[in-house]
Protein backbone atom coordinates (compact mmCIF):
# COMPACT_ATOMS: atom_id res chain seq x y z
CA UNK A 1 0.00 0.00 0.00
CA UNK A 2 1.28 3.62 -0.85
CA UNK A 3 1.88 5.89 1.95
CA UNK A 4 -0.94 8.44 0.00
CA UNK A 5 -3.58 5.39 0.35
CA UNK A 6 -2.77 4.38 3.48
CA UNK A 7 -2.88 8.12 4.59
CA UNK A 8 -6.20 8.67 2.91
CA UNK A 9 -7.94 5.35 4.00
CA UNK A 10 -6.65 6.49 7.96
CA UNK A 11 -8.31 9.83 7.27
CA UNK A 12 -11.39 8.68 6.35
CA UNK A 13 -11.74 6.31 9.19
CA UNK A 14 -10.80 8.48 11.77
CA UNK A 15 -13.44 11.17 10.24
CA UNK A 16 -16.03 8.10 10.47
CA UNK A 17 -15.13 7.57 14.42
CA UNK A 18 -15.33 11.27 15.11
CA UNK A 19 -18.16 12.23 13.65
CA UNK A 20 -19.89 9.28 15.88
CA UNK A 21 -18.79 11.80 18.95
CA UNK A 22 -22.03 13.33 19.89
CA UNK A 23 -22.13 16.90 18.65
CA UNK A 24 -24.59 18.84 21.43
CA UNK A 25 -26.41 21.49 18.93
CA UNK A 26 -28.02 22.65 22.06
CA UNK A 27 -25.48 24.12 24.82
CA UNK A 28 -28.04 23.09 27.66
CA UNK A 29 -30.58 20.70 27.30
CA UNK A 30 -32.84 18.33 30.07
CA UNK A 31 -33.84 14.75 28.99
CA UNK A 32 -37.82 14.43 29.98
CA UNK A 33 -39.04 11.04 30.55
CA UNK A 34 -43.07 11.26 29.02
CA UNK A 35 -45.64 9.22 27.91
CA UNK A 36 -46.43 7.98 24.23
CA UNK A 37 -50.17 9.97 24.35
CA UNK A 38 -48.08 13.42 24.71
CA UNK A 39 -45.44 12.59 22.28
CA UNK A 40 -47.70 10.55 19.46
CA UNK A 41 -50.55 13.32 19.99
CA UNK A 42 -47.71 15.70 18.36
CA UNK A 43 -48.16 18.47 21.59
CA UNK A 44 -44.11 17.79 22.22
CA UNK A 45 -43.86 18.80 18.25
CA UNK A 46 -46.16 22.12 18.77
CA UNK A 47 -45.36 22.42 22.52
CA UNK A 48 -41.37 22.19 23.24
CA UNK A 49 -40.40 25.20 20.37
CA UNK A 50 -42.00 27.54 21.83
CA UNK A 51 -40.15 26.88 24.98
CA UNK A 52 -36.64 26.05 23.38
CA UNK A 53 -36.79 29.44 21.38
CA UNK A 54 -36.84 31.87 24.07
CA UNK A 55 -35.03 29.56 26.78
CA UNK A 56 -32.17 28.25 24.72
CA UNK A 57 -32.94 24.92 26.88
CA UNK A 58 -33.33 21.89 24.50
CA UNK A 59 -36.06 19.55 26.00
CA UNK A 60 -35.20 15.60 25.00
CA UNK A 61 -38.05 13.96 25.24
CA UNK A 62 -37.82 10.13 25.82
CA UNK A 63 -41.42 8.51 24.82
CA UNK A 64 -42.68 6.13 26.96
CA UNK A 65 -45.45 3.87 29.06
CA UNK A 66 -45.99 5.85 32.60
CA UNK A 67 -44.61 2.69 34.21
CA UNK A 68 -41.43 2.56 32.28
CA UNK A 69 -40.78 6.42 32.24
CA UNK A 70 -41.25 6.73 36.15
CA UNK A 71 -38.49 3.71 36.30
CA UNK A 72 -36.27 5.27 33.62
CA UNK A 73 -36.36 8.72 36.20
CA UNK A 74 -35.78 6.80 38.80
CA UNK A 75 -32.23 5.19 37.92
CA UNK A 76 -31.33 9.03 37.39
CA UNK A 77 -31.65 9.05 33.87
CA UNK A 78 -34.21 11.76 32.97
CA UNK A 79 -34.58 15.76 34.70
CA UNK A 80 -38.11 15.69 34.53
CA UNK A 81 -41.20 13.46 34.13
CA UNK A 82 -44.73 14.26 32.34
CA UNK A 83 -46.65 11.40 32.88
CA UNK A 84 -50.37 10.27 33.51
CA UNK A 85 -51.15 8.09 36.62
CA UNK A 86 -51.59 10.36 39.56
CA UNK A 87 -51.26 6.78 41.89
CA UNK A 88 -47.90 5.98 40.53
CA UNK A 89 -46.60 9.52 40.33
CA UNK A 90 -47.55 10.55 44.03
CA UNK A 91 -46.02 7.17 45.32
CA UNK A 92 -42.95 8.21 43.10
CA UNK A 93 -42.48 11.30 45.07
CA UNK A 94 -43.06 9.52 48.73
CA UNK A 95 -40.36 7.10 47.65
CA UNK A 96 -38.27 10.28 47.25
CA UNK A 97 -37.53 10.09 43.68
CA UNK A 98 -39.04 13.32 43.06
CA UNK A 99 -39.50 16.82 44.35
CA UNK A 100 -42.81 17.33 44.16
CA UNK A 101 -46.11 16.77 41.79
CA UNK A 102 -47.89 19.34 39.77
CA UNK A 103 -50.69 18.97 37.96
CA UNK A 104 -50.44 20.70 34.28
CA UNK A 105 -53.69 19.42 32.07
CA UNK A 106 -55.56 17.03 31.52
CA UNK A 107 -57.81 14.68 28.75
CA UNK A 108 -60.18 11.99 28.95
CA UNK A 109 -59.77 8.50 27.97
CA UNK A 110 -62.22 7.36 25.73
CA UNK A 111 -63.93 3.78 25.17
CA UNK A 112 -63.41 2.69 21.14
CA UNK A 113 -64.75 0.33 19.52
CA UNK A 114 -66.21 -1.41 16.09
CA UNK A 115 -68.74 0.34 14.93
CA UNK A 116 -70.76 -2.46 14.40
CA UNK A 117 -70.80 -2.77 18.17
CA UNK A 118 -71.23 -6.28 19.00
CA UNK A 119 -72.12 -6.03 22.57
CA UNK A 120 -74.70 -2.55 21.89
CA UNK A 121 -72.38 0.28 23.97
CA UNK A 122 -71.96 2.56 21.76
CA UNK A 123 -73.86 5.93 22.96
CA UNK A 124 -73.58 5.21 26.29
CA UNK A 125 -71.98 7.44 29.09
CA UNK A 126 -71.37 4.62 31.59
CA UNK A 127 -67.91 3.25 31.23
CA UNK A 128 -68.58 0.37 33.86
CA UNK A 129 -71.57 -0.42 32.35
CA UNK A 130 -70.06 -0.91 28.58
CA UNK A 131 -67.03 -2.68 30.16
CA UNK A 132 -69.92 -5.23 31.74
CA UNK A 133 -71.34 -5.81 28.65
CA UNK A 134 -68.39 -5.99 27.17
CA UNK A 135 -67.43 -9.11 29.63
CA UNK A 136 -70.84 -10.79 29.31
CA UNK A 137 -70.86 -10.76 25.43
CA UNK A 138 -67.32 -12.11 24.87
CA UNK A 139 -66.41 -9.64 22.77
CA UNK A 140 -62.67 -8.61 21.58
CA UNK A 141 -61.04 -6.46 24.08
CA UNK A 142 -57.72 -5.29 23.41
CA UNK A 143 -55.52 -4.25 26.14
CA UNK A 144 -52.17 -1.95 26.60
CA UNK A 145 -50.57 -4.46 29.29
CA UNK A 146 -47.84 -2.60 29.57
CA UNK A 147 -48.32 -0.73 33.50
CA UNK A 148 -48.66 2.47 31.05
CA UNK A 149 -50.94 5.45 32.74
CA UNK A 150 -53.99 4.25 30.18
CA UNK A 151 -53.45 0.36 31.34
CA UNK A 152 -53.70 1.51 34.96
CA UNK A 153 -56.52 3.62 34.45
CA UNK A 154 -58.43 0.48 32.60
CA UNK A 155 -57.43 -1.73 34.96
CA UNK A 156 -59.38 0.43 37.82
CA UNK A 157 -62.19 0.90 35.67
CA UNK A 158 -62.78 -2.86 35.41
CA UNK A 159 -62.45 -3.09 39.05
CA UNK A 160 -64.89 -0.15 39.48
CA UNK A 161 -67.35 -2.22 36.98
CA UNK A 162 -66.94 -5.17 39.73
CA UNK A 163 -65.28 -7.61 37.15
CA UNK A 164 -62.27 -10.63 38.31
CA UNK A 165 -60.27 -9.98 35.16
CA UNK A 166 -58.20 -12.79 36.36
CA UNK A 167 -61.15 -15.16 36.65
CA UNK A 168 -62.97 -13.86 33.27
CA UNK A 169 -60.43 -12.87 30.88
CA UNK A 170 -60.16 -15.64 28.18
CA UNK A 171 -59.63 -15.40 24.14
CA UNK A 172 -61.52 -12.29 24.10
CA UNK A 173 -59.37 -10.35 26.18
CA UNK A 174 -55.92 -9.82 24.68
CA UNK A 175 -53.21 -8.34 26.60
CA UNK A 176 -50.61 -7.00 24.16
CA UNK A 177 -48.06 -5.49 25.93
CA UNK A 178 -47.62 -2.63 23.99
CA UNK A 179 -47.83 1.47 23.18
CA UNK A 180 -51.04 3.05 22.46
CA UNK A 181 -50.43 3.28 19.19
CA UNK A 182 -49.41 -0.96 18.64
CA UNK A 183 -52.36 -1.04 20.80
CA UNK A 184 -55.02 0.58 18.74
CA UNK A 185 -53.15 -0.83 15.69
CA UNK A 186 -54.47 -4.07 16.74
CA UNK A 187 -57.79 -3.51 17.64
CA UNK A 188 -58.23 -2.22 14.65
CA UNK A 189 -57.20 -5.36 12.91
CA UNK A 190 -59.30 -7.26 15.31
CA UNK A 191 -61.92 -4.78 15.25
CA UNK A 192 -62.00 -4.72 19.20
CA UNK A 193 -62.74 -2.81 21.46
CA UNK A 194 -59.97 -0.76 23.68
CA UNK A 195 -59.45 1.93 26.14
CA UNK A 196 -57.50 5.07 24.59
CA UNK A 197 -56.53 8.59 25.09
CA UNK A 198 -57.81 10.80 23.18
CA UNK A 199 -55.06 12.99 22.09
CA UNK A 200 -53.83 9.65 20.83
CA UNK A 201 -57.17 8.65 18.78
CA UNK A 202 -56.81 11.90 17.52
CA UNK A 203 -53.55 11.64 15.55
CA UNK A 204 -54.28 8.44 15.37
CA UNK A 205 -54.51 7.45 11.33
CA UNK A 206 -55.03 3.54 10.81
CA UNK A 207 -58.59 3.64 12.34
CA UNK A 208 -60.13 1.21 9.60
CA UNK A 209 -64.15 0.36 11.35
CA UNK A 210 -62.89 1.91 14.82
CA UNK A 211 -65.38 4.90 16.14
CA UNK A 212 -65.31 6.07 19.48
CA UNK A 213 -68.36 3.98 21.30
CA UNK A 214 -68.61 5.58 24.99
CA UNK A 215 -66.86 9.36 25.94
CA UNK A 216 -68.27 11.73 29.00
CA UNK A 217 -68.06 9.30 32.05
CA UNK A 218 -66.02 11.34 34.99
CA UNK A 219 -64.61 8.25 35.81
CA UNK A 220 -62.54 8.84 32.19
CA UNK A 221 -60.74 11.56 33.24
CA UNK A 222 -57.13 11.65 32.80
CA UNK A 223 -54.77 14.18 34.78
CA UNK A 224 -51.39 14.96 33.60
CA UNK A 225 -48.64 15.97 36.45
CA UNK A 226 -44.62 17.72 35.91
CA UNK A 227 -42.33 16.00 38.46
CA UNK A 228 -38.82 17.16 38.81
CA UNK A 229 -36.51 14.18 39.44
CA UNK A 230 -34.79 14.43 42.77
CA UNK A 231 -31.49 16.31 43.11
CA UNK A 232 -30.73 15.01 46.56
CA UNK A 233 -31.39 11.64 44.61
CA UNK A 234 -29.74 12.16 41.87
CA UNK A 235 -26.77 14.56 42.24
CA UNK A 236 -26.77 14.99 38.47
CA UNK A 237 -30.43 15.92 37.84
CA UNK A 238 -30.07 19.67 35.80
CA UNK A 239 -32.66 21.47 38.62
CA UNK A 240 -32.45 24.69 37.48
CA UNK A 241 -33.20 23.80 33.92
CA UNK A 242 -35.69 21.45 34.65
CA UNK A 243 -37.25 23.63 36.66
CA UNK A 244 -37.50 26.50 34.62
CA UNK A 245 -39.54 24.22 32.34
CA UNK A 246 -41.44 23.10 34.74
CA UNK A 247 -42.21 26.89 35.64
CA UNK A 248 -43.10 27.18 32.06
CA UNK A 249 -45.40 24.55 31.38
CA UNK A 250 -47.95 26.02 34.74
CA UNK A 251 -47.15 29.51 33.65
CA UNK A 252 -49.60 31.61 31.99
CA UNK A 253 -47.62 31.37 28.38
CA UNK A 254 -47.34 27.47 28.83
CA UNK A 255 -51.04 26.76 29.83
CA UNK A 256 -52.37 28.79 26.96
CA UNK A 257 -49.80 27.23 24.21
CA UNK A 258 -51.38 23.74 25.43
CA UNK A 259 -54.83 24.66 24.78
CA UNK A 260 -53.87 26.63 21.43
CA UNK A 261 -52.82 22.56 20.40
CA UNK A 262 -55.59 21.65 17.90
CA UNK A 263 -56.18 18.80 15.36
CA UNK A 264 -58.61 18.82 13.13
CA UNK A 265 -60.16 22.15 15.12
CA UNK A 266 -60.00 19.72 18.23
CA UNK A 267 -58.80 20.52 21.36
CA UNK A 268 -56.41 17.79 22.26
CA UNK A 269 -55.52 18.71 26.11
CA UNK A 270 -57.00 21.29 28.58
CA UNK A 271 -54.40 23.32 30.87
CA UNK A 272 -55.60 22.61 35.00
CA UNK A 273 -52.28 24.14 36.42
CA UNK A 274 -53.62 25.35 40.10
CA UNK A 275 -51.30 28.76 40.26
CA UNK B 1 -47.00 2.15 -5.16
CA UNK B 2 -47.78 4.17 -3.61
CA UNK B 3 -45.21 4.21 -0.66
CA UNK B 4 -43.02 4.17 -3.89
CA UNK B 5 -44.63 7.33 -4.84
CA UNK B 6 -44.81 8.72 -1.11
CA UNK B 7 -40.54 7.64 -0.69
CA UNK B 8 -39.73 9.44 -4.15
CA UNK B 9 -41.74 12.75 -2.71
CA UNK B 10 -40.22 12.77 0.43
CA UNK B 11 -36.55 12.54 -0.84
CA UNK B 12 -37.13 15.38 -3.60
CA UNK B 13 -38.77 17.20 -1.39
CA UNK B 14 -35.10 17.33 0.67
CA UNK B 15 -37.23 17.77 3.91
CA UNK B 16 -34.17 18.43 6.29
CA UNK B 17 -35.36 16.66 8.94
CA UNK B 18 -35.41 13.58 7.11
CA UNK B 19 -32.09 14.34 5.57
CA UNK B 20 -30.52 14.68 9.57
CA UNK B 21 -32.32 11.15 10.26
CA UNK B 22 -30.70 10.08 7.32
CA UNK B 23 -27.51 11.39 8.10
CA UNK B 24 -27.67 10.05 11.53
CA UNK B 25 -28.34 6.61 10.72
CA UNK B 26 -25.42 6.11 8.09
CA UNK B 27 -23.02 8.04 10.98
CA UNK B 28 -23.93 5.92 13.55
CA UNK B 29 -23.80 2.21 11.66
CA UNK B 30 -20.79 3.23 9.83
CA UNK B 31 -19.21 4.36 12.85
CA UNK B 32 -20.26 1.18 14.62
CA UNK B 33 -18.89 -1.20 12.03
CA UNK B 34 -15.49 0.36 11.59
CA UNK B 35 -15.20 0.54 14.93
CA UNK B 36 -16.16 -3.20 15.64
CA UNK B 37 -13.78 -3.88 12.40
CA UNK B 38 -10.95 -2.50 14.06
CA UNK B 39 -10.84 -5.53 17.08
CA UNK B 40 -12.96 -7.69 14.86
CA UNK B 41 -11.13 -8.56 11.84
CA UNK B 42 -7.41 -8.78 13.99
CA UNK B 43 -9.09 -10.91 16.47
CA UNK B 44 -10.97 -13.06 13.71
CA UNK B 45 -7.88 -13.80 11.90
CA UNK B 46 -6.01 -14.58 14.82
CA UNK B 47 -8.34 -17.01 15.59
CA UNK B 48 -7.75 -18.32 12.10
CA UNK B 49 -4.34 -18.73 12.61
CA UNK B 50 -3.44 -18.74 16.24
CA UNK B 51 -3.81 -22.68 17.90
CA UNK B 52 -4.91 -22.19 21.84
CA UNK B 53 -7.15 -24.03 24.00
CA UNK B 54 -10.57 -23.81 23.66
CA UNK B 55 -10.40 -22.53 20.28
CA UNK B 56 -13.47 -24.74 19.46
CA UNK B 57 -15.39 -23.51 21.81
CA UNK B 58 -14.96 -20.13 21.09
CA UNK B 59 -15.47 -20.25 17.51
CA UNK B 60 -19.04 -21.86 18.17
CA UNK B 61 -19.70 -18.89 20.77
CA UNK B 62 -19.08 -16.61 18.26
CA UNK B 63 -20.64 -18.13 15.74
CA UNK B 64 -23.46 -18.47 17.73
CA UNK B 65 -23.47 -14.71 18.87
CA UNK B 66 -23.95 -13.99 15.41
CA UNK B 67 -27.76 -14.75 16.27
CA UNK B 68 -27.87 -12.22 18.98
CA UNK B 69 -30.99 -10.29 19.44
CA UNK B 70 -30.37 -6.55 18.93
CA UNK B 71 -33.13 -6.17 22.09
CA UNK B 72 -31.15 -7.81 24.47
CA UNK B 73 -27.72 -5.83 23.47
CA UNK B 74 -30.07 -2.84 23.77
CA UNK B 75 -31.03 -3.52 27.22
CA UNK B 76 -27.13 -5.02 28.09
CA UNK B 77 -25.53 -1.28 26.99
CA UNK B 78 -28.73 0.42 28.54
CA UNK B 79 -27.70 -1.37 32.01
CA UNK B 80 -23.82 -0.12 31.73
CA UNK B 81 -24.93 3.59 30.34
CA UNK B 82 -27.82 4.38 32.96
CA UNK B 83 -27.13 6.79 35.57
CA UNK B 84 -27.19 3.89 37.66
CA UNK B 85 -25.44 1.90 36.26
CA UNK B 86 -21.73 1.25 36.34
CA UNK B 87 -20.26 3.36 33.10
CA UNK B 88 -23.30 5.83 34.50
CA UNK B 89 -21.21 9.36 35.34
CA UNK B 90 -20.33 9.41 31.75
CA UNK B 91 -23.61 10.43 30.59
CA UNK B 92 -23.93 8.85 27.75
CA UNK B 93 -27.03 7.53 27.64
CA UNK B 94 -29.69 8.59 24.64
CA UNK B 95 -26.62 9.84 22.45
CA UNK B 96 -25.36 8.93 19.22
CA UNK B 97 -22.40 7.68 21.05
CA UNK B 98 -24.35 5.17 23.24
CA UNK B 99 -25.94 3.92 20.07
CA UNK B 100 -22.60 3.49 18.48
CA UNK B 101 -21.43 1.00 21.15
CA UNK B 102 -24.97 -0.90 21.33
CA UNK B 103 -24.29 -1.64 17.21
CA UNK B 104 -20.69 -1.89 17.76
CA UNK B 105 -21.37 -4.91 19.96
CA UNK B 106 -23.74 -6.22 18.10
CA UNK B 107 -21.78 -6.53 14.61
CA UNK B 108 -18.95 -7.89 16.59
CA UNK B 109 -19.06 -11.46 16.33
CA UNK B 110 -20.44 -11.32 12.63
CA UNK B 111 -17.93 -9.46 11.79
CA UNK B 112 -15.48 -12.14 14.01
CA UNK B 113 -17.19 -15.21 12.61
CA UNK B 114 -17.17 -14.33 9.03
CA UNK B 115 -13.54 -13.21 9.12
CA UNK B 116 -12.35 -16.26 10.63
CA UNK B 117 -13.98 -18.29 8.37
CA UNK B 118 -12.24 -16.50 5.59
CA UNK B 119 -8.84 -16.19 6.86
CA UNK B 120 -9.15 -20.10 8.01
CA UNK B 121 -9.62 -20.95 4.64
CA UNK B 122 -7.01 -18.63 2.79
CA UNK B 123 -4.80 -20.35 6.09
CA UNK B 124 -5.21 -23.91 4.50
CA UNK B 125 -3.70 -22.50 1.36
CA UNK B 126 -0.45 -20.51 2.23
CA UNK B 127 0.39 -22.15 5.40
CA UNK B 128 3.09 -23.87 4.42
CA UNK B 129 4.49 -21.08 2.41
CA UNK B 130 4.57 -18.71 4.97
CA UNK B 131 5.96 -20.91 7.68
CA UNK B 132 8.57 -21.57 4.87
CA UNK B 133 9.01 -17.80 4.60
CA UNK B 134 9.75 -17.80 8.49
CA UNK B 135 6.84 -15.41 8.89
CA UNK B 136 5.60 -14.85 12.94
CA UNK B 137 1.95 -15.30 13.57
CA UNK B 138 1.25 -11.43 13.42
CA UNK B 139 2.93 -11.20 9.90
CA UNK B 140 0.87 -14.26 8.53
CA UNK B 141 -2.05 -12.57 10.11
CA UNK B 142 -1.31 -9.36 8.44
CA UNK B 143 -0.79 -11.00 5.11
CA UNK B 144 -3.61 -13.25 5.33
CA UNK B 145 -5.54 -10.04 6.22
CA UNK B 146 -4.15 -7.94 3.40
CA UNK B 147 -4.45 -10.76 0.82
CA UNK B 148 -8.31 -11.59 1.59
CA UNK B 149 -9.16 -7.67 1.78
CA UNK B 150 -11.85 -7.83 -1.02
CA UNK B 151 -13.51 -10.89 0.66
CA UNK B 152 -13.47 -8.63 3.74
CA UNK B 153 -15.08 -5.91 2.58
CA UNK B 154 -18.53 -8.12 1.83
CA UNK B 155 -17.97 -8.86 5.90
CA UNK B 156 -17.77 -5.36 6.41
CA UNK B 157 -21.18 -4.77 4.74
CA UNK B 158 -22.70 -7.91 6.02
CA UNK B 159 -22.14 -5.83 9.97
CA UNK B 160 -23.37 -2.80 8.04
CA UNK B 161 -26.66 -4.43 6.81
CA UNK B 162 -26.97 -5.88 10.53
CA UNK B 163 -26.48 -2.86 12.06
CA UNK B 164 -28.48 -0.18 9.88
CA UNK B 165 -30.94 -2.47 9.70
CA UNK B 166 -31.37 -2.76 13.66
CA UNK B 167 -34.32 -1.26 15.64
CA UNK B 168 -34.45 -2.58 19.18
CA UNK B 169 -30.86 -1.39 20.59
CA UNK B 170 -31.02 1.61 19.29
CA UNK B 171 -34.70 2.18 20.17
CA UNK B 172 -33.44 1.38 24.02
CA UNK B 173 -30.08 3.12 24.54
CA UNK B 174 -31.00 6.21 21.72
CA UNK B 175 -34.62 6.63 23.33
CA UNK B 176 -35.95 7.68 19.80
CA UNK B 177 -35.09 11.61 20.23
CA UNK B 178 -36.65 13.97 17.67
CA UNK B 179 -33.58 15.46 16.46
CA UNK B 180 -30.95 13.92 18.53
CA UNK B 181 -30.88 10.50 18.33
CA UNK B 182 -33.87 9.49 15.50
CA UNK B 183 -32.62 7.20 13.09
CA UNK B 184 -34.58 5.56 10.55
CA UNK B 185 -35.38 2.58 11.93
CA UNK B 186 -37.01 4.16 14.62
CA UNK B 187 -38.68 6.93 12.83
CA UNK B 188 -40.00 3.77 11.03
CA UNK B 189 -41.33 2.46 14.08
CA UNK B 190 -42.80 5.51 15.35
CA UNK B 191 -44.73 6.04 12.28
CA UNK B 192 -46.21 2.65 12.98
CA UNK B 193 -47.10 3.32 16.20
CA UNK B 194 -49.00 6.35 14.96
CA UNK B 195 -50.65 4.44 12.36
CA UNK B 196 -49.54 6.02 9.53
CA UNK B 197 -48.27 3.04 7.68
CA UNK B 198 -48.25 4.72 4.58
CA UNK B 199 -45.48 7.51 5.62
CA UNK B 200 -43.60 4.12 7.89
CA UNK B 201 -43.76 2.22 4.24
CA UNK B 202 -41.85 5.04 2.43
CA UNK B 203 -39.50 5.48 5.34
CA UNK B 204 -38.71 2.49 4.71
CA UNK B 205 -38.38 2.14 1.04
CA UNK B 206 -35.53 5.02 1.20
CA UNK B 207 -34.29 2.75 3.85
CA UNK B 208 -33.88 -0.44 1.62
CA UNK B 209 -32.62 2.08 -1.31
CA UNK B 210 -30.09 3.70 1.12
CA UNK B 211 -28.59 0.18 1.83
CA UNK B 212 -28.79 -0.94 -1.66
CA UNK B 213 -26.91 2.37 -3.02
CA UNK B 214 -23.81 1.97 -0.55
CA UNK B 215 -23.36 -1.93 -1.09
CA UNK B 216 -23.93 -0.70 -4.95
CA UNK B 217 -20.68 1.63 -4.49
CA UNK B 218 -18.90 -0.88 -2.57
CA UNK B 219 -19.18 -2.99 -5.45
CA UNK B 220 -18.00 -0.88 -7.69
CA UNK B 221 -15.13 0.59 -6.14
CA UNK B 222 -14.02 -2.84 -5.17
CA UNK B 223 -13.88 -3.99 -8.51
CA UNK B 224 -12.37 -1.15 -10.13
CA UNK B 225 -9.35 -1.25 -7.22
CA UNK B 226 -9.34 -4.82 -7.71
CA UNK B 227 -8.43 -4.05 -11.51
CA UNK B 228 -6.57 -1.13 -10.83
CA UNK B 229 -4.55 -2.68 -7.71
CA UNK B 230 -4.63 -6.75 -8.40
Amino acid sequence: MNPIRRASLLFILGCTLLGSLPIQAAESFITVASTTSTEQSGLFGYLLPLFERPSGIQVRVVALGTGQALDMARRGDADVVFVHDAAAEEKFVAEGYGVKRQEVMYNDFILVGPQDDPAKVAGGKDITEALKKIEASKSPFVSRGDKSGTHAAELRLWKAAGIDLEKSKSSWYRDTGSGMGPALNTAASLNAYILADRGTWLSFKNRQHLAIVVAGDKRLFNQYGVILVNPARHAHVKQAAGQQFIDWLLSETGQKAIAEYKIGGEQLFFPNARR
Amino acid sequence: MDALNAALGLVVGGDARLLGIIALSLRVSLSAVLLASLFALPFGALMAVRRFPGRRSLTVIINGFMGLPAVVVGLLVYLLLSRAGPLGPLGLLFTPTAMVIAQAMLVTPLLVALTRQIIADAWREYEELLHSLGASAFQATATLLWDARYSLFTVLLAGFGRAIAEVGAVMIVGGNIDGVTRVMTTAIALETTKGDLPLAMALGVILVALVLIINAFTFVTSSWAQRRFG
